[in-house]
Order: structure tokens, then C-alpha cells, then sequence
């Protein structure tokens, strides 16, 4: 049980969402430990990882350019559009493509797969179907 | 100058605005309201409102004033610091808000709550909030409200400390009356005036130099002491660690905000989240490429002699209603005057909601009365709360007045960088994270943050800082971001490594989990 849960707020819907409250940890725990909710998460992570590292890199690239090059940011590229402006430009516009890119993928590969994990967890099939060979379920998503 | 501020006509406005925000506050408001619906709307608003609602949080006088006056005066660097706020939000997107939506009910501290040790955990996390709304809502009160003052024509200070009363008061009846539904609804008012208002005032710019962003650059060039420098990055920043100490507190303090945490839990899903931050990202997006133009605009149509000729009132800050007293007359110069009250209004809105949540929910109900708390009580307590903050940031923004207060909104990034977003991470991605690490993390980070700004040249030894008379600025850098940002990651590691997990860790980690990657038992939302 969480402690959270020693918290209830009356005032909410009253039914513990997650269903049965007696059983949420030993159904966390199936859940977590299976091999459909470990293949959520890394999907996740081998998404949402690349991306945030590469755009922390991009941005700090920008602010030390910005920083220590002002030659290089001064270059007119035409009329007095620099260097400078179009590489302030170029994060906004990659800040757009990966909000986006994100939307997508996560609309339309993360979203199906958690909404499953997820109705297990809520039934508490999970506790039923550790047994069964994990991945069953995927097949009809993809 | 052509024309002359008309305070008559500036008054109209902003009491026009007043009136309409008050009405729609009045009609949403339900006497009797739950905790989810003063604390998050009944989470009953549909992503895209969310979003524009998070976008007139996050556009704060700051923002809109103060970057289009960094931009008319300096040039390039004002055009770094919109960067910073915009990229910051992909790591609130990727990281951070669903996943909070998904474990959360009402503030941050419910997140780190869900695994740890509550008490300790929820009394830290309202501390770092707490002085997060608290160094946002000064600076906003006094920078902001003596700027209305003068925009008013009100001189001398009695009216200005007039303003910030009012300025206090009207927060504190929108956030009592509305709750979080009024804040959020006066926050959507604001965003709409203020993203149109910016875009006609951008396409008259445009328009005046055949559309041609080179030609106003041209002019701007030619009306600035400093000439091309403008087009590059320096004048404002000369030393680029310290802004690179800056760049780093935007980019990671922005998801650690805690009244920009707080929206998330207005919509009734993870995926509506999900929705709202897409939302704010392009319109926050487009205000900043809105405000470059605005910036180097007002730089060639008011030009930079005028903003810094100590006689103007308001200065550089001034920039974005001079720009339009030139372009449009007083007319249009009261409507962009009204639409920097109202983004100061709707910001001082969130962010009291956001403290009074964080008091009544984490400290009165759970850490001082465990958790036994009767339905209506809790409410109360956050109403009454609400009285308190506004009545402390009226005394702070009166007692603030004149000074050079602008690095608090700095200082506010970095406490929340520093001591907030290192524990978010770590509960939601490290399975290992305990207490110790979150105490660790948010108390040494605060810390950090606290000593290395009042070590720092913003606070004394020149004559720009808070106290120009005195000298203790041992740390060289305005923003402590570089090193307290660092420290508080590392800190939530050792913390963890040197302290034992609690009994039930596992399953507790586990539950957390699921939850956040799946969205299994969250909040969901209610109609009203």
C-alpha cells in the first residue's frame, strides 16, 4: 500500500480507482516485474533518453556559442540576418519538431500498449495471467 | 516624443479588464468547493485550454516587459533568455508531465509522497515551494506594480504602493471566489489578449518596414549607441559563464515550477497533459519569435536613447507600450498597458493558488494534522492561506519597491532546477531513490541556492544590487544555477546511497511505477 493511500480524500470519487486496495502491491509488483510492462518502459526510455540528451546538448552548444564565439554569431547571412539569429531560429524550430515528433509517438506507439498494461493492473488480470507467456497480448496492438 | 500617455484612458482599460475578469471569476465560482475542484478545477478542462491556460501562467510581466525591453536595449541577449524559457519546456513535456499527472493529486509534493516518507518529504517540498512563489511573486509585485503605476501616470510613492495593494487584492478575491477554475480562466483571458495584442503589434512593425525583418533590424541598428553589436550576443551578458549559469536554470527549472507543476492537474488524464504542454510550447514558442520582433521594433521606433534616458518612465521596461504609443496612438498604447496588468494579475493568481495548495494540502492536512482532516476544513484553511500570501506579497512588493529585485525570477528558476527537479526525476525514474535523497536534494538545494544569491554581485558589491553599500559578494556569478544545479543531482544520489531504504521500498517503487508509465488508478476528472 502506498502511504498516499492512508490519505483518503473523501471528496474524490470515493472508489479507489486502482480497484482492490488489498492486493495493488502484490499486482504492482506482477505488473512491474512482467516482461510486457518492461518492454513499455524501455520503449520509453530508448525514446524519450536520445532525444532529451540531444537537445540538452543542442541548447548548451547554442548558449556556449552564444557565449565564448561572438565572430561566428556576428557573420551576416543576408541582409542583416546573422549567424546568431538563425542559429535562435533553429531552436525554436527544433524545440517545434520534437514537440511533434513526441505527440506522434506517443499517440500512436506508447499510448496503446500502457492503455493495456494498465487495464490489467485495474482488473487485476495480471495476478490471473502471470502465468501465461508474456507478449500474448502485444500481437493485437501492433 | 509624438504623443503623450494618457492615464484616463489607460484606467478605462485596465478597469475594463477588471470588471469582464471578475465577472467570468463570479460565474465559475461555487460557494461550497471540493478539494479537487479549488485545487485543480475539478480537473475538468480539456487539454488545449490547459494549454493556453499554462501559457498565461508561464508569460509573466518577465517575459513580455522585460525581454522586449533586453531586446530593444541590448539586442541578442534578450533574444537568449526567450530561448531558454522555450526550450526549457521539453523537458516538462518528455520528462515530467505525464507522468506527474499520472501519480499526482494536487501539488508536487503528492508525487514524492506516493514512495517516501511522507511527513519529512511533503514539509521539504512545501518549503522549496513555497520560497519558489514567494521570490516569483515579489519580484513580481514590485517590479511589475510600480510599473503599472507609471504607466497609470501615478508618481511618487504612495500611488505606486497603492498599486501593488490593489494589484494584491484583486489576486487574492480571484483566487478565493474562483479557485483554481476563476485563476485558470482569468490565466486563458490573459494569454489570448496577450499573444493577439503581441501579434498585431509584430504585423505593425512588419508593416512598417515592407516586411522586411532586415529593415528593421536596419533602423534599429542605426538608432543604437552600440550599432551591429546588437545583432550579437554580449552586451548584456558580458561574462558568459554567468550566463551560461542563467541558460541552465531556465532550461531545467521551468519543469521544476512548481505553479507550472500544478496545471497538469487540472485535465483529466496523463494524455490531456500530454496535449496541454504541446499547446503551450507553440504558443510560448511564437510569442518569443513575436517578442524579437517587438524588441528590435521598439529599438527603432522609440530607440534605445529614449528607453534609457532615466526621465522615461518605466525605462526598459517600457519598450513594449512606447512601441505601441508610437505605432498607435494612446489607444493602443492602453490596450498593451492592460494587457501587462493583466499578465501580471494572472500570474500572482497561480502562483498564490499554488502556495496556498501547497500549505493547506502538505503542511495543515498531512503534516500537522496526519491526514485527518474533514472534508470542508482543508478548503478553508487554503482560503484562508490565500489571505496570507496576498497580505505577505503586498508588504514584500511594498518593502521591495525601488530595488533591484529582477534576479528573483532568476533565483526562483534555479531553487526550482536545483532543489525540485532533481527529486521529481529521480522518484519517477530511479527505483532506488529514497528519503534520504529527496531530503538530501531539496534542503541542500534550496540551500545552495539561498547562500550562493546572497554571496553574489546581484545582492552587494556594485552599485546595480539589492545593497549597493555593502560587500560580501564572494561567488562571482548572478545566477548560482552552474553550481547549485549539479549539487542538488548529486546530492539526491549520495543522500540515497547513505541512508536505508524503508521497509516496504519495493512495493512502493513498484506501485509508483506502473502508475506513472501507465496511468493505472489516476485522478480522474469530475463534472460539475
Amino acid at each position: 500500500m502506498s502511504e498516499s493511500a492512508s490519505l483518503p480524500d473523501p471528496r474524490s470519487s470515493g472508489r479507489d480507482p486502482l480497484g482492490d486496495p488489498s492486493s495493488v502491491g502484490a499486482r504492482s509488483l506482477a505488473v512491474q516485474q512482467s516482461e510486457d510492462f518492461q518492454r513499455l518502459r524501455r520503449s520509453f526510455l530508448t525514446f524519450i533518453v536520445p532525444i532529451t540528451v540531444l537537445f540538452l546538448v543542442w541548447y548548451l552548444l547554442y548558449v556556449i556559442l552564444a557565449g565564448w564565439t561572438h565572430e561566428f554569431f556576428a557573420i551576416k547571412v543576408a541582409g542583416n540576418i546573422t549567424v546568431g539569429l538563425l542559429f535562435g531560429f533553429g531552436q525554436v524550430i527544433t524545440t517545434f519538431v520534437i514537440t511533434m515528433l513526441y505527440r506522434w509517438w506517443a499517440d500512436k506507439r506508447y499510448d496503446p500498449h500502457a492503455e493495456a498494461i494498465r487495464a490489467e493492473m485495474e482488473s487485476g488480470e495480471i495476478l490471473e495471467d502471470s502465468a501465461r507467456p508474456a507478449g500474448g497480448q502485444e500481437g493485437e496492438l501492433r | 516624443m509624438s504623443h503623450e500617455i494618457n492615464p484616463v484612458i489607460n484606467m478605462i482599460v485596465f478597469g475594463l479588464f477588471v470588471a469582464f475578469t471578475l465577472f467570468i471569476v463570479f460565474r465559475v465560482s461555487r460557494q461550497k468547493a471540493s478539494a479537487a475542484e479549488f485545487y485543480a478545477g475539478s480537473r475538468s478542462f480539456s487539454g488545449p485550454q490547459n494549454g493556453i491556460a499554462i501559457s498565461g501562467d508561464y508569460l509573466s510581466a518577465a517575459s513580455f516587459l522585460g525581454i522586449c525591453g533586453a531586446i530593444a536595449m541590448a539586442g541578442y541577449d534578450g533574444f537568449l533568455y526567450s530561448i531558454g524559457f522555450l526550450v526549457a519546456w521539453l523537458v516538462a513535456l518528455l520528462l515530467v508531465a505525464e507522468l506527474l499527472r499520472n501519480t499526482g493529486k494536487f501539488t508536487m509534493a503528492d508525487v514524492l509522497s506516493f514512495r517516501l516518507n511522507q511527513r519529512p518529504v511533503r514539509l521539504a517540498a512545501s518549503l522549496t515551494t513555497l520560497a519558489v512563489c514567494f521570490f516569483y511573486l515579489i519580484a513580481q509585485m514590485a517590479g511589475a506594480g510600480g510599473l503599472v503605476a507609471l504607466l497609470l501616470g501615478l508618481e511618487g510613492k504612495l500611488p505606486t504602493a497603492l498599486t501593488v495593494v490593489v494589484v494584491g487584492v484583486l489576486m487574492i478575491v480571484y483566487v478565493i471566489v474562483g479557485g483554481m477554475k476563476g485563476t485558470t480562466w482569468v490565466q486563458i483571458i490573459k494569454a489570448v489578449l496577450l499573444v493577439v495584442g503581441v501579434a498585431i503589434l509584430a504585423i505593425m512593425v512588419m508593416g512598417r518596414y515592407g516586411f522586411n525583418f532586415s529593415s528593421v533590424l536596419d533602423q534599429a541598428i542605426a538608432m543604437s549607441p552600440d550599432g551591429e553589436a546588437i545583432l550579437t550576443p554580449g552586451l548584456k551578458y558580458p561574462n558568459p559563464v554567468d550566463f551560461l549559469s542563467l541558460g541552465l536554470a531556465l532550461v531545467l527549472g521551468t519543469a521544476g515550477l512548481p505553479h507550472v507543476l500544478m496545471r497538469f492537474y487540472t485535465v483529466p488524464s496523463g494524455k490531456e497533459a500530454r496535449r496541454s504542454v504541446v499547446w503551450a510550447i507553440w504558443i510560448i514558442g511564437i510569442f518569443y519569435v513575436l517578442t524579437l520582433i517587438l524588441g528590435y521594433g521598439a529599438a527603432a521606433l522609440v530607440g534605445p536613447e529614449v528607453l534609457g534616458d532615466p526621465a522615461t518612465p518605466g525605462g526598459e521596461n517600457a519598450a513594449a507600450p512606447l512601441l505601441a504609443l508610437a505605432l498607435g496612438g494612446p489607444v493602443l498604447m492602453a490596450v498593451v498597458s492592460a494587457i501587462a496588468f493583466a499578465t501580471i494579475l494572472a500570474v500572482v493568481a497561480g502562483l498564490a493558488i499554488t502556495a496556498a495548495t501547497s500549505f493547506a494540502h502538505d503542511i495543515y492536512a498531512s503534516v500537522i494534522r496526519g491526514g485527518e482532516v474533514p472534508a470542508d476544513d482543508e478548503v478553508r484553511i487554503a482560503r484562508w492561506t490565500v489571505v496570507a500570501i496576498g497580505i505577505l506579497a503586498i508588504v514584500g512588493g511594498v518593502v521591495a519597491l525601488g530595488q533591484n529585485v529582477a534576479f528573483l525570477v532568476a533565483l526562483a528558476f534555479a531553487v526550482a532546477a536545483s532543489a525540485n527537479l532533481p527529486t521529481i526525476l529521480f522518484s519517477l525514474f530511479w527505483r532506488r531513490f529514497n528519503t534520504g535523497g529527496a531530503l538530501f536534494s531539496m534542503i541542500g538545494g534550496l540551500a545552495a541556492c539561498l547562500i550562493l544569491i546572497v554571496l553574489s554581485p546581484a545582492v552587494s558589491g556594485n552599485e546595480k544590487a539589492m545593497f549597493p553599500g555593502a560587500d560580501f559578494d564572494l561567488f562571482p556569478l548572478s545566477n548560482p544555477g552552474i553550481v547549485s544545479i549539479p549539487l542538488g543531482f548529486l546530492l539526491g544520489i549520495v543522500g540515497t546511497l547513505v541512508t536505508k531504504p524503508a521497509p516496504e521500498h519495493d512495493v512502493k517503487a513498484a506501485e509508483m511505477e506502473v502508475r506513472a508509465f501507465t496511468g493505472a488508478g489516476a485522478e480522474k476528472g469530475s463534472e460539475h
